[in-house]
């Protein structure tokens, strides 16, 4: 965990509930962490303050940099990443059926959980902060702006949906909805991954393009369409996808959604 | 014997029952054989897609005349400064032990295409039933008046990734303040249709790095126009501002001759004078393409759009640089989409197969400074004419910084990606 005290340095004080902030809060007394929750509480519901509180609807419009693979709040699913319903608390890569990589799985598995400072730090820089994560997430630079997004993750997260009603239940858009309805042929997606293998290594890893391996049906499916329809913006997956039919995205969702990550 | 698929068989060898290898030579016998010459982009990925998908009912021979393989693309990022030479050099280990792939490390002299045969240069034959001829390209020395294979050791073309990237590295190292530097571009067809200009990217890169602003660049080209122009003419602007001239034919009027002696590049219009010269010389298939008569008077191979089946011999292939891909340029991306449509087709001959229809694509990434990376990249589907574009993209003149750096780093990716695509893992 000592990997964690260095991330968490150079960062600007935001408020109150930065108290301590550079020491992880499992590594603190325990008055010293229910003091700082507790600002941090104050945080978000005082506006006399020197700097910005968090801002959870600022927060709220950063995180459409994670919808696309995260969902969030009471009925939330897991899509390429694990859903975030809970997420406080929760030790790292812990959800059954989610296809973590390896690293994220050892992680947890040594006991990182996610909390204010945890998300803060990965969210910084989540393969420096977790090496082999499949995230493809390249960070939140601005410490305002992880505040921001962690002030929403906290909301939205909540079990408990009646103490957020202005929080919307996660969309399930129904995207390819015939391309769903079909079952894909695994040899003829190997056949056709032959395309996307040339990136997108089979092994999981990420070196600078995302990871496409173990990924739910839905979730390949939408991102394929999403590109194809130009709702999702990259030059060559617009171009990739551009031929792509019902039956050709079925298939590859099969086979990429039969392999598991190393 | 018990039989084991070549994908078990490479999970016992990487447990280290290496000893595995020879009776693998001893199953052979009876096998459909198909032959790759060419351990490249496009044939070592031909070899390592059909020992993968064929479990053990075909037999393949990779035939490489070098031991290890340093890739053209990303050997300008080696002269940058961004890559060590190690980085883009590969080895054949995994292909063998990963993938039953009978790798002979020899130069393939000539092909016997009525015996179905591989004359080696030390007069060993290699059988096939299918070959896949991959040489790459080979240069037209004289097609710049001059230049030579010994003018070469003076003034590199290092268009084939090795020692004459090297002697180029250090060429540039070795530049002072003030000193000139000159390229002589190829004319079309050429490998790599970005190359030149990523490479004099990283020229002014380096000279950048050191200060060396009194120094400056002069690409003199036979063609009016190159690829990605724009982007590389913004980007000299942006980043190298008066350190890169380009001259087209209308200006320079016909490059007439180099001569490596004095270091000059003698023009229509003027002689240019350059400390490191940098000539990269027309190009035609390697050269046992057209000894067994695969090319045509194109200096190129022709092929069937549908299956890179040749159009003289329907027992060979021809893949990568070396064939007339249509609208495709040459590149180590191309050739590794063509391996895999050449090694589908080899499968269905061979051991029926399904064969699917043949999809090609391409992306070329070039860097013009740190983190200010550019692409352009095509879909293209067989016709009966050609293979043929179907839909195309490239990098806007004017993008922010971190479209760029990500441009950049998806380069990095595919690098990572498609080694690990050619070699195996």
């Amino acid at each position: 965990m000592a990997g964690t005290g260095t991330q968490t340095k150079n960062r600007r004080t935001v408020g109150p509930h930065c108290l301590n902030r550079r020491v992880p809060a499992w590594h603190r007394p325990i008055s010293t962490f229910v003091l700082s929750f507790l600002c941090a509480l104050a945080a978000l519901t005082t506006s006399s303050l020197a700097e910005p509180p968090a801002d959870a609807k600022r927060g709220q419009k950063l995180y459409r940099a994670c919808k696309a693979c995260h969902e969030i709040g009471v009925d939330a699913r897991n899509g390429v990443g694990p859903h975030l319903d809970g997420l406080f608390g929760r030790t790292a890569g812990s959800i059954e059926n989610f296809k973590y990589s390896s690293a994220m799985r050892i992680r947890g598995g040594a006991g990182l959980e996610w909390t204010q400072e945890t998300l803060d730090a990965y969210l910084e820089k989540p393969r420096a902060f977790v090496g082999g994560t499949r995230m493809s997430y390249r960070g939140m630079k601005k410490q305002q702006d992880r505040d921001d997004l962690i002030a929403y993750l906290r909301k939205a997260s909540d079990r408990d949906p009646a103490a957020h009603p202005e929080i919307p239940k996660p969309a399930h858009p129904e995207i390819g909805a015939e391309a769903m309805a079909l079952t894909g042929d695994p040899d003829y997606g190997e056949y056709l991954s032959s395309e996307c293998v040339t990136c997108h290594q089979l092994s999981g890893r990420a070196d600078g393009i995302p990871s496409i391996i173990g990924w739910p049906k839905a979730a390949f499916i939408r991102a394929l369409f999403d590109y194809k329809t130009n709702v999702r913006s990259h030059q060559v997956m617009q171009n990739m996808t551009a031929n792509l039919g019902n039956e050709e995205i079925a298939a590859l969702a099969a086979y990429f959604g039969s392999i598991d990550p190393q | 014997m018990t039989r084991i698929s070549r994908r078990t068989f490479g999970l016992f060898a990487g447990a280290g029952a290496a000893s595995l290898a020879l009776p693998l030579y001893a199953r052979a016998q009876g096998k459909p054989k198909v032959v790759i010459i060419g351990g490249g982009a496009g044939g070592a990925t031909a070899a390592r897609y059909i020992a993968k998908d064929a479990g053990d009912a075909i037999d393949v021979t990779l035939i490489e005349a070098n031991p290890t393989y340093t890739t053209c693309f990303f050997s300008n990022l080696y002269l940058g400064g961004y890559r060590t030479f190690e980085s883009i050099t590969h080895s054949y280990d995994t292909l063998a032990s990963n993938y039953g792939i009978t790798v002979v490390n020899g130069y393939a002299q000539a092909i016997d295409r009525a015996a179905k045969s591989v004359t080696m240069a030390d007069g060993s034959k290699v059988d096939y039933d299918r070959l896949i001829v991959a040489p790459g390209i080979d240069l037209i020395w004289d097609s710049v008046p001059g230049y030579s294979e010994e003018a070469a050791e003076i003034m590199p073309h290092s268009w084939k990734a090795g020692p004459q990237t090297k002697l180029l590295k250090a060429k540039l190292d070795a530049i002072e303040n003030g000193q000139q530097i000159v390229m002589v571009a190829p004319p079309n067809p050429y490998r790599c249709p970005p190359g030149p200009y990523e490479r004099v990217s990283m020229f002014a890169h380096v000279l950048k790095e050191k200060g060396f602003t009194d120094s400056k660049i002069t690409i003199i080209d036979p063609k009016p126009k190159f690829s990605k122009q724009a982007l590389f003419q913004e980007g000299w602007d942006k980043h190298y501002p008066g350190m890169i001239e380009w001259y087209g034919p209308d200006v320079h009027g016909g490059i007439a001759s180099v001569d490596p002696a004095s270091g000059q590049v003698e023009t229509d219009l003027d002689t240019f004078q350059g400390d490191l010269v940098n000539v990269i010389p027309a190009q035609k298939a390697g050269m046992i393409a057209a000894s067994a008569g695969l090319a045509n008077e194109s200096g190129f191979c022709a092929i069937d759009p549908y299956s890179m089946r040749s159009k003289v011999d329907d027992n060979v292939f021809v893949i990568g640089d070396a064939c007339i891909a249509g609208d495709m340029p040459k590149s180590g991306f191309s050739a590794n989409s063509q391996a895999k449509v050449a090694a589908m087709a080899v499968r269905g001959d061979l051991i029926d197969s399904k064969v699917f229809p043949a999809k090609y694509s391409n992306t070329c990434w070039s860097l013009i400074e740190s983190n200010d990376g550019v692409k352009v990249g095509a879909q293209y589907a067989a016709t009966d004419e050609k293979i043929a574009s179907t839909s195309k993209f490239i990098s806007q003149t004017g993008e922010d910084n971190a479209t760029r750096q990500e441009t950049y780093e998806e380069s990095v990716g595919w690098y990572e990606g498609i080694t690990t695509d050619i070699f195996g893992a």
